[in-house]
């Protein structure tokens, strides 16, 4: 390498910073989606790199489904008050008393009303213009086509079909009022980039990610943890101590752990390159059909 | 490569090869250290790009075990290829497409091997695609061009290259693929890439590579070919973790396009961008555009520390030794290095949306960080992308290329796309819609000769005529005359700043009023106050400015009323074009005729701003004035208590004013 040339990492970086800017200096209202998990913090990251020595001039939003692992919580509340971030923690009130759950309601119902429905309400309640997302290309098939400024008009749908073009590093920023943006920053990271930047960076993540011995229940091929009383009770009794960590987090029902040793970042990354299995399997809600992410993000989701 | 080979066989881990058998760390430690190439895969439908691309992600090991199981279902259920695996079902992701069988956007791909970070961008080949190669090209280092060995270099393979050229992509592989279906024959790949030459030579791309392919079978894509042992080249993955690109970017032209300014606290004024191009030192001195204000770099801030210098694509923030007011959009340059500062130029334009373009509506510009309106003044030609033929169109449709002038409204800062990617293109965006509508490639400012051509507008004027039905006046030029006693006339005077012209104008205006003529003046202080508002003193729009003049002036002249219009008007060329619309027999040319030293010592703050670069496109200065061929009168400022008599005597004896 030359002189003057920067180390992929250097490079997403230097991209992200840029994409992140352009949103804080084009539209009144940003916020940025925190959803705890690994992305969420390296973006987080990049913001206060963007913006250094001042502060990130936007919130961060996290959609809490009040079915997100207890650790989860616990660190949100930690690093948000030891970095001084403006964080707004929003959830689907009115179908939380109502008791929506995903052992009650399945997985479908849950997400769609305590994610999907939870987000736009956010959005709305707030009138946000545009929204940080945490998304990469490479997780799904999906997503490899999606904008890095990815319109979404006034009931916060995306047509794949009639995206704008992007070009260089040109975004295009106008809506109209009531229409937004989502904008991915890290499109362009592959997971083992995003690994390497936590490595790299020293960036704090959620305890679940490593290695541990947890009490665990298979569920249909998938490792659920017990994470609180709400378990029904006939599967959390077959609940044995497992040596597990998480790949992806979200709702503790709806996530599945794998076995696995590996208690520090490298010895994520080196499992990772030995194992046989996409992040996204873990997921349960990924199984109900073909094209479903598709679906999902169609109707709001991320 | 001895390293691979043995790793070939390792696992089916998805970084397995890429990893070989060092340990984790060492491994992270040089996974750090890769750089980043973005190429672009173009061919037509069926040439193998997605079997080309599922090869190189799965040879280098990147595809996940559930995703090749959930293929091997899917293959079965809508496979194309028969018994083998179908590539192609990785990546066309969308539903839409897997039904159609193509694909039918850009999707990007990600894939690393021991040397290099990958992303591709995968674009659908047809005609009617040729926006979304247009996208996936705009970010690529490097152009994949697929062939059908059995079909040879076709339409398609033409277009491709011309796009790939257009976008300023450097580096072309031209892979010929299927060489299976030719039994792997040196004399077919021969006169591919003998064809593809003679074409590509037309083309303005600096590197262009052949290799001989078989995607379906892996044949020369990863590991280097046995079956082609005329081939003495490397394999496409090879060449693909090679090739140089570090240098490809502009390292010469310092260009800061700011886009966001930093003000944590009144303390602190930062300005933050990616470095466009060149490379941004501290402690240099600088150029704010458009203020043309200078000051130092005083620091280069990043979250991980200050930098002595910064390089595209960084992003940093700066702060200068001096307080200058700078906003989003504004540029930083090096006073010895600056961009064109216009707001006329040429471009290349694609027009990305279904509905046509409206040659006459406004769009917005987004270029280097700087959204303002822009007009079309004239679409040049367009170019047929299959066979590169020029051809004049009035308006643009979804897909067509072409050359068009065009106007914007504040000035933009910009270097030739050729020579500068990053302040050479644009976006247009429509301001109803808000669609991103067409993308645009800056050739140049717009030639010299080609600006006075503005003035004439024979097009508005012929259009005028067919429609526009005057109302028949009822006042008779000789009713005016007599009321009047006097011929509308223009009195053009025309000199140098600084030359005494608006002196004698006022002079003028006094004392023919006095006398009882009726007499307006103009001047360019009144005209560009209001009616001119908008525009600078660039050579276009000074000949704007004066079809603006000359037609208030004909408007006059047709009421009886005689005008002195006090210009500058620098050149003869446009000179003539205001003749041409008030009338020959009715324009008086007065011509002040004073040295530079005169004007210098009567307008000496002028003069020296420019000295000092303050201004530009002074007349006389560093734009030229003609000398009229042909003035009714020539006067000097030494002789101004006798100007005025000389043109009233002038006046009087041609029977302008008075009659009688
Ligand atoms: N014989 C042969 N067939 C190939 C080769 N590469 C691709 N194909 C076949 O050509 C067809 C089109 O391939 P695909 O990758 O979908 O082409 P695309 O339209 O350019 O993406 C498929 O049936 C492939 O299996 C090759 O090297 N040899
Ligand atoms: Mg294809």
């Amino acid at each position: 390498m030359t002189e003057y040339s920067l180390s992929h990492l250097k490079e997403l970086e230097a991209e992200a910073i840029h994409i992140i800017r352009e949103v804080a200096a084009e539209f009144e209202n940003p916020v940025m989606l925190y959803s705890i998990g690994k992305d969420s913090s390296v973006m987080v990251r990049l913001a206060e790199k963007a913006f250094y020595p001042g502060k990130v001039p936007f919130p961060l939003m996290h959609i809490d489904s009040k079915w997100k692992f207890k650790e989860m919580v616990e660190f949100r509340d930690n690093y948000a008050r030891e970095n001084g971030w403006n964080l707004i923690v929003h959830s689907n009130m009115a179908a939380f008393e109502a008791g929506v759950g995903p052992f009650t309601h399945g997985s479908k119902v849950h997400t769609d009303v305590m994610k999907t429905q939870a987000l736009l309400e956010g959005l709305n309640k707030y009138k946000f213009d545009a929204a940080f997302g945490g998304a990469r290309r490479d997780e799904e098939k999906s997503r490899a086509k999606e904008r890095i400024f990815s319109f979404r008009d006034k009931f916060h749908q995306w047509d794949p079909k009639n995206q704008r073009p992007e070009l260089w590093d040109i975004y295009n920023a106008r809506v109209h009022k009531g229409e937004s943006i989502r904008v991915f920053p890290i499109s362009n990271w592959t997971e083992l980039d995003i690994w390497q930047y936590i490595r790299l960076e020293k960036i704090p993540i959620v305890p679940l990610y490593f290695a541990k011995e947890r009490p665990c229940v298979n569920v249909d091929g998938n490792l659920i943890m017990v994470d609180d009383e709400r378990m029904p009770k006939d599967i959390a009794e077959k609940a044995e101590m497992k040596m597990v960590r998480f790949r992806t987090l979200g709702c503790y029902p709806l996530t599945g752990a794998v076995e696995s040793e590996a208690d520090t970042i490298e010895k994520i990354v080196e499992e990772m390159m030995t194992v046989t299995v996409s992040e996204r399997t873990t997921r349960v809600i990924d199984f109900d059909q073909d094209g479903s992410m598709e679906q999902k993000k169609r109707e709001g989701y991320f | 490569m001895t390293e691979k080979n043995q790793n070939t066989s390792t696992d089916n881990s998805p970084f397995g090869e890429a990893r070989g058998t060092l340990d984790i760390n060492t491994y992270l430690d040089q996974d750090e250290k890769k750089d980043l190439l973005r190429l672009l895969t173009a061919g037509s439908v069926d040439d193998g790009k997605s079997t080309l691309i599922g090869r190189l992600l799965f040879d280098s090991k990147k595809i996940y075990e559930d995703q090749l199981s959930a293929l091997e279902r899917d293959s079965k259920r809508v496979g194309h290829a028969g018994e083998e695996i179908d590539y192609a079902l990785l990546l066309d992701g969308l539903k839409a497409e897997r039904e159609q069988g193509i694909t039918i956007d850009v999707a990007y791909r990600y894939f690393s091997t021991n040397k290099r970070k990958f992303i591709i961008a995968d674009t659908p080949g047809h005609t009617q695609y040729t926006r979304n190669m247009v996208t996936g090209a705009s970010t690529a280092n490097l152009a994949i061009i697929l062939i059908d060995a059995t079909k040879g270099v076709i339409t398609q393979t033409r277009r491709h290259t011309f796009l790939v050229s257009l976008l300023g992509i450097k580096h072309v592989v031209l892979a010929v693929n299927k060489m299976d279906l030719v039994n792997y024959d040196q004399k077919v790949f021969d006169e591919i890439v003998a064809e593809y030459k003679s074409f590509i030579t037309q083309l303005d791309v600096p590197d262009v590579n052949f290799i001989p392919i078989a995607a379906l079978k892996g044949e020369n894509v990863v590991e280097p070919t046995t079956l082609m042992p005329w081939y003495h080249g490397p394999s496409m993955l090879e060449f693909l973790e090679s090739v140089h690109i570090s240098s490809d970017r502009n390292f010469g032209d310092m260009r800061f396009p700011v886009q966001y300014v930093l003000r944590p606290d009144l303390d602190f004024r930062g300005f933050s961008a990616r470095v466009a191009s060149g490379i941004i030192r501290k402690g240099e001195e600088i150029m704010v555009l458009p203020s043309r204000k200078t000051s130092k770099i005083k620091e280069i801030i990043t979250y991980d520390g200050n930098l002595d210098e910064a390089f595209p694509p960084q992003s940093v923030t700066i702060t200068l030794e001096d307080e200058i007011d700078i906003s989003r959009g504004d540029m930083i340059v090096y006073p010895d290095n600056l961009p064109r500062v216009e707001r006329h130029f040429e471009s290349m334009l694609v027009w990305m949306d279904e509905k046509p373009m409206d040659p006459n509506v406004q769009l917005f510009i987004k270029h280097a960080n700087n959204t303002t309106r822009v007009k079309f003044d004239q679409i040049k030609y367009k170019v047929d992308v299959n066979t590169l033929q020029k051809s004049s169109i009035d308006h643009f449709e979804l897909n067509e290329i072409g050359r068009v002038v065009m106007t914007t409204n504040k000035a933009i800062f910009f270097d030739p796309y050729k020579k500068n990617r990053s302040t050479g293109s644009f976006i247009l965006i429509d301001p109803i819609s808000h669609n991103t509508v067409a993308v645009g490639m800056i050739i140049d400012k717009l030639n010299a000769e080609d600006l006075p051509s503005k003035i004439v507008d024979e097009k508005t004027l012929e259009a005028n005529k067919s429609r526009i039905h005057r109302g028949e006046c009822l006042v008779s030029d000789a009713q005016r005359e007599k009321r009047y006693n006097q011929k509308g006339t223009t009195l053009w005077i025309t000199g140098l700043h600084g030359s005494g012209k608006n002196e004698l104008a006022f002079t003028l205006e006094k004392e023919m009023f006095d006398a009882g003529a009726t007499v307006v003046l103009l001047d360019g202080s009144s005209i560009r106050s209001g009616l001119s508002n908008e525009l600078d003193f660039s050579p276009a729009d000074r000949a704007e400015h004066l079809r603006r003049v000359a037609h208030i002036s004909k408007l006059l002249n047709d009421q009886g009323i005689i005008t002195i219009c006090s210009f500058i008007s620098p050149d003869e060329n446009i000179r003539k074009q205001v003749v041409q619309i008030i009338g020959e027999d009715r324009f008086k040319m007065i011509h002040m005729d004073a040295t530079m030293e005169f004007c210098k010592k009567n307008k000496p703050e002028l003069y020296e701003k420019f000295e000092e670069g303050l201004i530009a496109n002074l007349p006389g200065a560093d734009l030229q004035f003609t000398t009229p061929e042909n003035p009714t009168l020539v006067l000097k400022p030494e002789n101004r208590a006798t100007n005025t008599k000389t043109i009233l005597e002038y006046l009087a004896d041609h029977k302008i004013f008075p009659i009688i």
